[in-house]
């Protein structure tokens, strides 16, 4: 039982990993924002890069994700 | 029935046969799969059956899609890459389709699965390989010792090289992977609320109102999701690509 317990802590312990995929994520597009702003003709060519470096971000998130999902379901 | 993993659980639809002792099933995952790939092939060949100058509707979508991820594939691996163009484009429609499919109430999303994703990502990176050893042979390997770099770190930058090629199937796979399953569960569980809040009487079903927008705000940005994940699904395998093409840069 206590086993039990220490994963669904150990679970939502992991899920505070997200946290630093949300601020990757909002700095990636904070900063493509500003470059957008000032350079408004170059943003478009730019917004792949964007995406791209986004789902690089989110991606580490992700596995803390699966960390949490894998301690409460084996 | 609240159980919001409830949606992602496989039924045995017509058991197959069995080699070794293993099973093979026909199971509601290989149904969806299935599916999925009858509508990219409906869809196309309806709009391209008649094909007109001014293009109709439908013609209309069917060009967008594919010069979308034409553009797509010409941008990232240039001209020499417009082989791999059927190749990207048949992943792009299957996780698409496979992740617009999931959306609808009662269905099955097959990109939630970690064994699909991890497939796909397993032979995009596969494929990675053998194209790059066919096209460079050993010199390939120079892609994990970058230009300009002294000496003495080499060996350390060369085994970062090598454990993020090594971790790139894994995020691919699970990005995607990740991404549908926790939007279904967020989904799942924001109805959950509307249920179990207006049961509580009229000021329960007052308050529900608040979950079911939130509900419906998380719908449309799953949609979203749908799409963004499909396509970033396709451009890093462009990415990846482009790194057995030309393993210089």
């Amino acid at each position: 039982m206590e086993a039990d317990a220490a994963k669904l802590i150990g679970a939502g312990i992991a899920c505070i990993g997200m946290g630093g995929a949300g601020v990757g994520v909002g700095i990636i597009f904070g900063n493509y924002l500003v470059g957008a702003l000032r350079n408004p003709s170059a943003a478009p060519a730019q917004f792949t890069n964007a995406l791209i470096g986004a789902a690089l971000a989110e991606g580490l998130g992700i596995f803390s994700l699966v960390i949490a999902l894998l301690l409460l379901f084996t | 029935m609240t159980d919001p993993l409830h949606q992602f659980e496989i039924h045995v639809i017509a058991p197959l046969f069995s080699i070794f002792g293993v099973q093979f099933n026909f199971t509601n995952a290989a149904l969806f799969m299935l599916v999925i790939v009858a509508i990219i092939c409906a869809l196309l060949y309806a709009a391209f059956a008649n094909p007109e100058l001014v293009p109709s509707r439908l013609q209309s979508v069917g060009e967008v899609w594919y010069e979308f991820v034409h553009n797509m594939v010409r941008q990232v691996m240039g001209e020499d890459g417009m082989k791999f163009f059927p190749l990207v484009f048949s992943i792009f429609s299957f996780v698409l389709v496979a992740n617009m499919l999931g959306m609808f109430p009662y269905f099955f999303t097959v990109t939630s699965h970690v064994i699909i994703t991890a497939a796909l990502a397993v032979f995009v990176i596969l494929l990675v390989i053998t194209v790059g050893i066919m096209r460079h042979g050993l010199g390939w390997f120079r892609l994990f010792a970058p230009h300009g770099v002294p000496i003495a770190i080499l060996p350390f930058i060369s085994a970062i090289e090598v454990i993020s090629f090594l971790s790139r199937p894994v995020s691919l796979g699970l990005r995607l992977f990740g991404n549908m399953l926790a939007g279904h569960i967020v989904l799942k569980v924001f109805a959950g609320f509307v249920v179990s809040l207006s049961a509580l009487g009229i000021t329960g079903i007052f308050g529900a109102i608040f979950p079911l927008g939130m509900a419906v705000g998380l719908t449309a940005l799953e949609f979203l999701v749908a799409f963004l994940q499909a396509f970033v699904f396709a451009i890093l395998t462009c990415v990846y690509l482009n790194d057995a093409l030309h393993p210089g840069h």
